[in-house]
């Protein structure tokens, strides 16, 4: 028992002694774990893959912006690389266009043009589009090639998504009218879990943080919105401007009308805020859990070590976890989607 | 916060894309597939209906079936018991008709014996008649005449004896 503890206490301070010698060698430049995150929870104008041997990796995507004063004009981004000029284009490195496309015009000042580009995210959102495209209507065609038939494998998978959805989540939400909204609803349920699940893999098909980006889930959040209010029935309208309340909290100041109002709008707020907070949190807790392994590497040998170990084992459990979220946050947006459109649905 | 600020460009694509996946998926996507499956539940509940109806159908032919074996067994019991009461009727027939046959033919016989006997005696009786002539005539010497009178005489004393006798 006392060798034990003895032993223990002898390699407690040799590992201490061990952390101090060798954190004086380092001399490395610090590494910026804010810009490395940033950098890839934002958009860019490349797909940077990897660094090998000081060279950067990367595929260059198309830039396509829209002067005021010269129209349309198109490049590929390797041109703008290294703070380089192309055609008096420019990435923007400081002000309120840090990172994006700006142009110097005639005048002198420095102007945001129309950008369309395809950047990281518009071609992450392209190739997830292609694999959902691909995979329902492989799935259709399969059905229709094979009529009266159960499928098995990864269509047999697809179906009792399809039908879990439909049958747990959309029939108990809507009720008898479902049928209209089935595709929106799925399509919506497909769309988000594709990209969440695509925005998880590490290299280049993935990687993209498609759904952390506050632009897709506003479109999403919009289509809900746009649905929930277009086939609203009278009584749900009449709920919003004249809900059942006492009296004074309607008449001489519309309070719950006022409150009823902004929640046609603060659901949907809800819903884009919710979807692109789990994601884009998702995407930074990985990254910054791969920076700690090159954050430590001034701190020593030992500490390095046991921080990768740290830090690749938390990395994998937290991959886990975004699979789980990947899934939940689509399943949750389709269900609360649903279910606000169900609430637009009140009889009597 | 440009984390918090859409971008335009992304917004544009995304719209475009979006839009287009949900109006493909719409049209040639989900409402393909929610049929077909539709289809094939509707296919699978006939399949079962029709299986039960089948084999609700079965159990009546094979009851049917056990209640025509039960009949025949029932039939055949019934033939064969007839057949047996038949056959002894036909024995017991036979056997009277033996019987009556055999009866008449010893009656016959019987009969036949009589007449052969009574014949017998009525030959023996006019053998014995001849006889008693002769002898009469022999003792009396041809005296007396062998006339019909004589004759009756001679009859009624030997039926006078042959009645005596029997």
């Amino acid at each position: 028992m006392n060798d034990i503890s003895n032993s223990r206490l002898w390699w407690m301070i040799g590992m201490i002694w061990l952390c101090f010698t060798t954190s004086v060698k380092a001399e490395s430049s610090p590494v910026d774990v804010q810009e490395i995150v940033f950098s890839h929870i934002q958009d860019a104008y490349t797909w940077h893959i990897t660094k090998w041997n000081g060279k950067e990796i990367t595929i260059s995507l198309p830039v396509l912006v829209k002067s005021e004063e010269r129209g349309w004009s198109f490049f590929f981004s390797h041109n703008l690389h290294d703070g380089n000029a192309y055609d008096n284009y420019y990435l923007a490195t400081e002000g309120d266009h840090a990172g994006k496309v700006v142009e110097k015009n005639s005048r002198g000042e420095v102007v945001r043009p129309l950008d369309l580009s395809l950047t990281k995210n518009v071609c992450g959102l392209f190739i997830s589009c292609t694999i959902i495209l691909f995979i329902i209507l492989w799935t259709a065609r399969w059905y229709k090639k094979h009529p009266n038939e159960v499928p098995g494998g990864f269509i047999g998978l697809i179906e009792t998504a399809i039908c879990y959805m439909q049958d747990n989540v959309i029939k108990g939400a809507i009720g008898k009218d479902y049928k209209r909204y089935n595709s929106y609803l799925l399509t919506v349920f497909f769309f988000i879990l594709i990209n969440n699940l695509i925005g998880i893999i590490p290299v280049f098909p993935g990687g993209a943080n498609v759904t952390g980006n506050i632009a897709v889930t506003g479109v999403l959040a919009a289509c809900t919105f746009i649905v929930v209010n277009l086939f609203a029935t009278k009584n749900y309208w009449k709920e919003i401007f004249w809900p059942k309340a006492p009296i004074y909290l309607k008449l001489p100041l519309p309070i719950m009308p006022l409150v009823e109002f902004f929640g046609v709008f603060t659901k949907p707020f809800a819903l884009m805020i919710r979807l692109f907070a789990n994601i884009m949190a998702g995407h930074t807790i990985i990254l910054a859990l791969t920076c700690l392994i090159f954050i430590t590497t001034s701190m020593g040998l030992l500490v390095n070590f046991g921080m990768t170990i740290v830090s690749v084992f938390f990395s994998a459990f937290m991959n886990c976890l975004e699979l789980l979220v990947a899934c939940l946050q689509a399943y949750i947006f389709t269900l609360l989607s649903a279910n606000y459109i169900g609430l637009a649905k009140v009889e009597d | 916060m440009s984390l918090l600020t859409p971008d335009l460009g992304l917004l544009f694509w995304m719209i475009v894309s979006f839009g287009m996946v949900l109006v493909i998926l719409s049209k040639y996507g989900f409402p393909v597939i929610i049929k077909a499956i539709e289809q094939r539940k509707a296919y699978i509940d006939n399949s079962l209906e029709q299986a039960r109806l089948v084999k609700e159908q079965l159990a009546d032919v094979q009851m049917e079936a056990d209640k025509i074996l039960m009949d025949a067994k029932e039939k055949q019991h019934a033939i064969l018991q007839e057949a047996i009461t038949e056959k002894e009727k036909i024995i017991y027939e036979a056997r009277t008709k033996a019987e009556a046959e055999a009866r008449q033919q010893i009656t016959e016989a019987t009969q036949r014996i009589q007449e052969e006997k009574e014949r017998a005696i009525r030959d023996i009786r006019s053998e014995i008649t001849g006889l008693s002539i002769t002898i009469a005539e022999k003792v009396i010497k041809e005296k007396i005449d062998s006339s019909g009178k004589q004759q009756q005489i001679i009859n009624r004393l030997l039926d006078e004896v042959s009645f005596s006798k029997s």
